[in-house]
């Protein structure tokens, strides 16, 4: 499948692939109301990703029938949701940057706008959701706070990438995007009383990998489960 | 400059008639979801919508509601297109429509401050069952994107808060 570069095809991969991710928790989440709660977050995702990946092209085809090395999303997305403190990590990570990511492109006249003006408000209550559970979890009991600050560690590799400019949005600050990521999680960390983590914030690749294609040792699994129905059934409807 | 005539007043009314699939205590013009019809040729006409929330499922049904109604009204010819901007925000839901997710059990939404950032959560939240204002967060989301879910410390009755968008 042929697809034109644009950078609706980086955001929507990574909104769509974090969706399906949180998808997973659903029969599994520790309480009621954080099934719901990661179910509903997932929903807004999924919604950003079809209005993203049908200004691409077809959405479907594009979710259902590209290989992995088409997709265009962070690394940090498609990491294992791990215990529930990983799932909090990465969404505490992400969030943040998706919020000041769509703040500043809704402020802009990119065919973006649009979209990235109404997500950003959903997307807030995203941040919130992380923020209050990483106080929690870190605050917490020492197992709590033990296994929070060993998911934020876990992630930080993933975080360089957030901030490698993106073809195609050439007005976004990168730089300043990154002072006030770092900033919001250094507050949210501190007030929780756990410590920013250190260290490489790549792997062994280098950083913006996902986004010319290259991803982790899970995503295939994840690409099979989420692909296979189509797949196994094309055009199928019920 | 847009005039909108008779018969484009009396398509809106209809297709504002019709209830939300998720919420049908509301309509579509009570919730403030429908921005626009249009009448652009003779039994042809063409209807914006605004989605409440990016990813809300309900957007499909709602779109096929009021097709119908419009063909069951004479129009042979109905394209529902879903707008995001400017933004859907709870600000759009009437006075009105208000008053019945108050009466259906489901605390309507406080008004939003300025664009931008999640609502200050000062204001408090009144029980829609026994009408106290010492209520409690349980969890930022419910049954559905657009709810969040609470708790009344009076009568102990937990309940729906349609939360500030």
């Amino acid at each position: 499948m042929n697809v034109t570069a644009t950078p609706a095809l980086p955001l929507g991969d990574d909104a769509l692939i974090l969706s399906h991710r949180l998808g997973e928790w659903a029969g599994h989440a520790p309480v009621l109301e954080e099934e719901v709660a990661l179910a509903n977050i997932a929903l807004d995702l999924l919604g950003q990703a079809r209005v993203l990946l049908s200004l691409v092209g077809d959405e479907d085809e594009l979710a259902y029938l590209r290989e992995e090395r088409q997709f265009r999303n962070l690394q940090l997305v498609e990491q294992p949701n791990g215990d529930f403190a990983h799932t909090i990590a990465r969404q505490l990570y992400f969030s943040t940057y998706q919020e000041l990511l769509f703040g500043h492109l809704a402020a802009t006249d990119s065919e973006l706008a649009p979209l990235t003006a109404k997500a950003v408000k959903e997307v807030a209550y995203h941040r919130d959701h992380a923020h209050q559970w990483t106080l929690r979890l870190g605050d917490g009991t020492e197992e709590s706070h033990t296994r929070m600050q060993r998911a934020l560690d876990a992630l930080w590799r993933f975080t360089g990438e957030l901030f490698e400019p993106v073809e195609g949005l050439d007005t976004v600050p990168w730089p300043a995007l990154h002072d006030s990521w770092t900033a919001r999680i250094t507050a949210t960390l501190e007030q929780a009383t756990l410590t920013v983590p250190e260290g490489p914030r790549h792997g062994a690749w280098r950083a913006g990998a996902g986004r010319q294609g290259l991803h982790t040792e899970s995503f295939g699994r994840l690409l099979a489960e989420m692909q296979h129905l189509h797949r196994s059934h094309p055009g199928a409807a019920w | 400059m847009v005039t909108t005539t008779a018969l484009e007043e009396e398509l809106r009314a209809l297709a504002g008639s019709v209830p939300d699939p998720e919420l049908p205590v509301l309509t579509l013009a009570e919730l403030g979801v429908l921005r626009h019809v249009q009448l652009i040729a003779p039994g042809r006409v063409e209807v914006h919508l605004t989605p409440t929330y990016t990813g809300c499922p309900a957007i499909e049904t709602m779109s096929a509601d009021i097709e119908r109604v419009l063909h069951d009204h004479g129009i042979p010819e109905v394209e529902v297109r879903t707008v995001l901007s400017p933004p859907w925000t709870t600000d759009a839901i009437t006075a009105e429509g208000r008053r019945k997710l108050a009466e259906f059990g489901i605390a309507p939404p406080r008004p939003t401050g300025p664009a931008g950032g999640p609502v200050a959560v000062d204001l408090a939240i009144r029980c829609p069952h026994c009408g106290s204002t010492d209520t409690t967060l349980l969890s930022r989301f419910s049954s559905t994107a657009c709810k969040a879910l609470r708790r009344c410390e009076s009568c102990r009755e937990p309940f729906d808060h349609f939360k500030e968008l």
